[in-house]
C-alpha cells in the first residue's frame, strides 16, 4: 500500500532522519574520539586542537603501557572473580528466595512479603551498612562486595512471579515420582525459567562489573581493587590532581594522555563488542521489570 | 452417633480439635523441611544485611563511637537532626538535590519519550534498528569510564573546550566552574540514558492497535494528527506511571556520579544529600551525624514513594503495590 505523502510529511521525514543521524554522531563520536586518540602519536595529539577525524599517526605504545600495568591486569582478575562468584551467589540466593516465596502453602507469606518489599523502599543506608560490614570483618576482602549484595529484592520478586507461572501439575507429578524440593527447583523450575534467569545473570553480572563505590569504601589493599576502581584512579583521581595544581598553562604529560584513552578502550571494548548480541536479553529484562512495575 | 464418627475420623487423620497453631507449624516443618532449609540463607541475608543496618540507624539518635559500639553509645535524642537542620549545609543540599531532580524531570525525562516517538516515525526498519542499537550503547559503558571521559573532554585542553574556543568562547576547566556542574551532570545523563530509556516507550508504542492508524487515514488524519491523537494517548499511561515514580524519587540523587564529578570548588552546586552523607560519614567519620542525615533523607523518600504510589493508583489504577 503506497500512500502519497504530502510535502509537509516528507519534510518531517527528512528532518527526522537528519536528527537521527546527528544523534548517532553525538552518541558515537566520543567513543570514536577515544579510539582514535588511543592509537595516535602522543606528541601529535598534544599539538592537535579540536575534533579528530582520523588517528594522528599510529602508535600502540599506549596499549603496551596499559597491558604492562600490573594494576590493570590485577583489576581485571579481581573483577572477573567478583563477577563470576558474585553472580553465582546472586542467582542461587535469588532462586532460593523466589522458590520459597512462590510456595502457595507458605506460612506467614503476607508478613514475609511485606517485610521483604519494605526493604526496597527503606533501608539503613550507607553509614550503618558500612559499620555492619566492618563489624563483620568483611572489609578488605572481596566478600565485602559479594555478600552484602547477595540478592536484589526486585529481581527476586520478578523471579518469583516467573516461578508462579509454571504449571503446578509439573511439580506435582515430579513429587509423585519422589522428587524433593531441591530437585524440583534445580531440575524443573530453573530449566523452565531460563529466559528470566539469563536476564538476571546479565543484570547481576553487569552490576558487579560496573560497581566501584563499595570497593572504594571497603577495600584498603590495592591488590584487591577491581578494574573500575583502578580506572577511577587513572581517569579521575589524576584529573582532579591536574585541576588542583593547574596554573594558566597546562602541561599534561602527552604519553599519560594516550594511556588514559587506551585504558578506556581496554576496559570498555570487550563489553561493547558483546552487547549487540546480548541486547535482546537486556531489552527483555527491561520489559519484565516494566510489567512488574 | 455422628459426633462419635467425627471423632473417630479425626483420630484417624490425626486432627484433634485442640490441634494448635504450633503443632500445625511443627507438622509443616516436618513436611517441608527442605523449604525451611532453602529459606535459611535468604532469611539470614535479610535479617543481617537489610534489617541489621536498620537497627544500626539507632546511631542517628546516639553519640556513636566505634569503641563503645551501638549499644554502649549514649542516647542524644534529636541532637544530630537539629544540628543538620540548623547548619549552613541543610539549605544548600536541599536546593541542589531538588534542582538536579527538577532539571532531570524537565530534560532527562522527556528525552526518551521524544526519541521513541521519532523512532516510531522512521520508515526504514533497518535504520531504526541501527539507531536503537547505537543509542543503547552508552548504557553499557561503566559510570567510572563515562565520568572519566567527561573529565577528559571538559579539561582545559579537552575537546569540548576546543569547540568552545572555535565558537568564540573562552577556555576553562569546566568541572571547576560551579555554574556548569548541573548542565554537565544532566547532559551526560541524557547522553547515557536516552536510548535505553526509550525501550519502555517503544514497547508501549508497539502495543497500539494498527487499525487505529488505518481508520484515522480514512478519516483524513495526517501524521501529525496521528501522533497527537493516537500515538501519544497510546503511551500516556506508561508516561504517567513513570512520571509519578520519577516524582516519587525527587529527594534522592545517587551519590556515585556526583562523587565522580565534583570537587571542593563545585560543592556549592554539586553536593547533594547522599554525597554529603558519604563525605561526613565515611571520610570524616562523623557516623552519628551522617546517619541522621541519611535517615532524614530515607524517611522523606519513603513518604514520597508512598504518596506517588497512592496518587498513581488514584490517577491510573496502576501502582507498585
Amino acid at each position: 500500500m503506497k500512500i502519497k505523502r504530502s510535502i509537509g510529511e516528507r519534510t518531517f521525514d527528512g528532518i527526522n532522519v537528519i536528527f537521527m543521524i546527528l544523534l548517532i554522531i553525538v552518541t558515537l563520536y566520543p567513543l570514536l574520539y577515544v579510539a582514535f586518540a588511543s592509537i595516535s602519536s602522543p606528541s601529535l595529539l598534544m599539538q592537535h586542537r579540536g575534533i579528530l577525524l582520523v588517528p594522528l599517526g599510529f602508535e600502540t605504545g599506549a596499549y603496551q603501557a596499559v597491558f604492562d600495568n600490573p594494576m590493570i591486569s590485577r583489576g581485571y582478575i579481581n573483577t572477573l572473580f567478583i563477577v563470576v562468584v558474585g553472580t553465582t551467589v546472586n542467582i542461587v540466593m535469588t532462586s532460593l528466595g523466589a522458590y520459597v516465596l512462590s510456595r502457595k502453602d507458605l506460612y506467614w507469606k503476607k508478613v514475609f512479603m511485606f517485610l521483604i518489599v519494605l526493604t526496597m523502599f527503606f533501608g539503613g543506608g550507607m553509614i550503618p551498612t558500612y559499620l555492619l560490614v566492618k563489624q563483620l570483618h568483611l572489609t578488605n576482602t572481596l566478600w565485602s562486595l559479594i555478600i552484602p549484595n547477595a540478592l536484589s529484592t526486585y529481581n527476586m520478586i520478578i523471579m518469583r512471579t516467573s516461578f508462579m507461572s509454571i504449571p503446578a501439575s509439573l511439580e506435582e507429578s515430579a513429587r509423585i515420582d519422589g522428587a524433593k524440593d531441591f530437585t524440583i527447583l534445580f531440575k524443573i523450575i530453573l530449566p523452565l525459567s531460563m529466559p528470566v534467569i539469563s536476564v538476571m545473570i546479565l543484570f547481576y553480572g553487569v552490576g558487579h562489573w560496573n560497581a566501584w563505590f563499595n570497593a572504594m569504601i571497603y577495600l584498603r589493599n590495592r591488590d584487591l581493587y577491581p578494574l573500575q576502581l583502578i580506572l577511577r584512579e587513572i581517569l579521575i583521581a589524576s584529573s582532579l590532581d591536574n585541576m588542583m595544581t593547574e596554573t594558566a598553562v597546562v602541561d599534561r604529560e602527552p604519553v599519560a594522555q594516550t594511556v588514559k584513552y587506551a585504558t578506556i578502550m581496554v576496559a570498555t571494548l570487550p563489553i561493547l563488542c558483546v552487547y549487540p548480541f546480548l541486547q535482546k536479553y537486556f531489552v527483555k529484562g527491561v520489559m519484565i521489570g516494566a510489567l512488574k512495575g | 452417633m455422628t459426633m462419635e464418627r467425627q471423632k473417630m475420623q479425626n483420630a484417624k487423620y490425626g486432627v484433634s480439635e485442640k490441634s494448635s497453631y504450633r503443632s500445625m507449624l511443627a507438622r509443616d516443618f516436618r513436611k517441608n523441611r527442605l523449604i525451611y532449609l532453602m529459606a535459611l540463607p535468604v532469611l539470614a541475608y535479610y535479617i543481617i544485611f537489610q534489617y541489621g543496618p536498620m537497627y544500626g540507624l539507632t546511631i542517628a539518635f546516639k553519640n556513636f563511637t566505634p569503641a563503645k559500639g551501638i549499644l554502649g553509645s549514649p542516647w542524644v535524642g534529636f541532637q544530630w537532626f537539629q544540628e543538620f537542620f540548623n547548619s549552613y549545609y541543610f539549605e544548600r543540599l536541599l536546593k541542589n538535590t531538588l534542582l538536579i531532580n527538577l532539571f532531570s524531570l524537565l530534560f532527562s525525562f522527556p528525552a526518551p519519550i521524544i526519541l521513541a516517538l521519532l523512532l516510531n516515525e522512521l520508515r526504514k526498519e533497518k535504520f531504526k534498528r541501527t539507531v536503537q542499537t547505537i543509542t543503547y550503547m552508552p548504557h553499557f559503558i561503566s559510570l567510572v569510564v563515562i565520568c572519566g571521559m567527561i573529565h577528559d573532554f571538559t579539561a582545559r585542553d579537552g575537546i569540548i573546550n576546543d569547540l568552545v574556543v572555535l565558537l568564540g568562547g573562552k577556555r576553562s576547566t569546566m568541572l571547576l566552574e560551579p555554574q556548569l556542574f548541573k548542565p554537565i551532570y544532566i547532559i551526560s545523563g541524557i547522553w547515557q540514558g536516552i536510548g535505553w530509556g526509550s525501550i519502555i516507550y517503544l514497547a508501549a508504542l508497539s502495543g497500539i492497535d494498527p487499525e487505529l492508524y488505518q481508520a484515522s487515514v480514512i478519516d483524513g488524519a495526517n501524521r501529525w494528527n496521528q501522533i497527537w491523537h493516537i500515538t501519544l494517548p497510546g503511551i500516556l499511561p506508561t508516561i504517567v506511571i513513570l512520571l509519578i515514580m520519577r516524582i516519587g524519587s525527587m529527594m534522592s540523587v545517587g551519590h556515585e556520579k556526583i562523587i565522580l564529578l565534583y570537587n571542593p570548588s563545585t560543592y556549592e552546586t554539586a553536593d547533594v544529600i547522599s554525597s554529603f552523607v558519604y563525605r561526613k560519614g565515611l571520610l570524616e567519620a562523623n557516623y552519628s551525624y551522617s546517619a541522621a542525615v541519611g535517615l532524614f533523607n530515607s524517611i522523606i523518600n519513603l513518604i514520597l514513594v508512598i504518596a506517588a504510589n497512592w496518587f498513581s493508583r488514584k490517577a491510573t489504577e496502576t501502582s507498585l503495590w
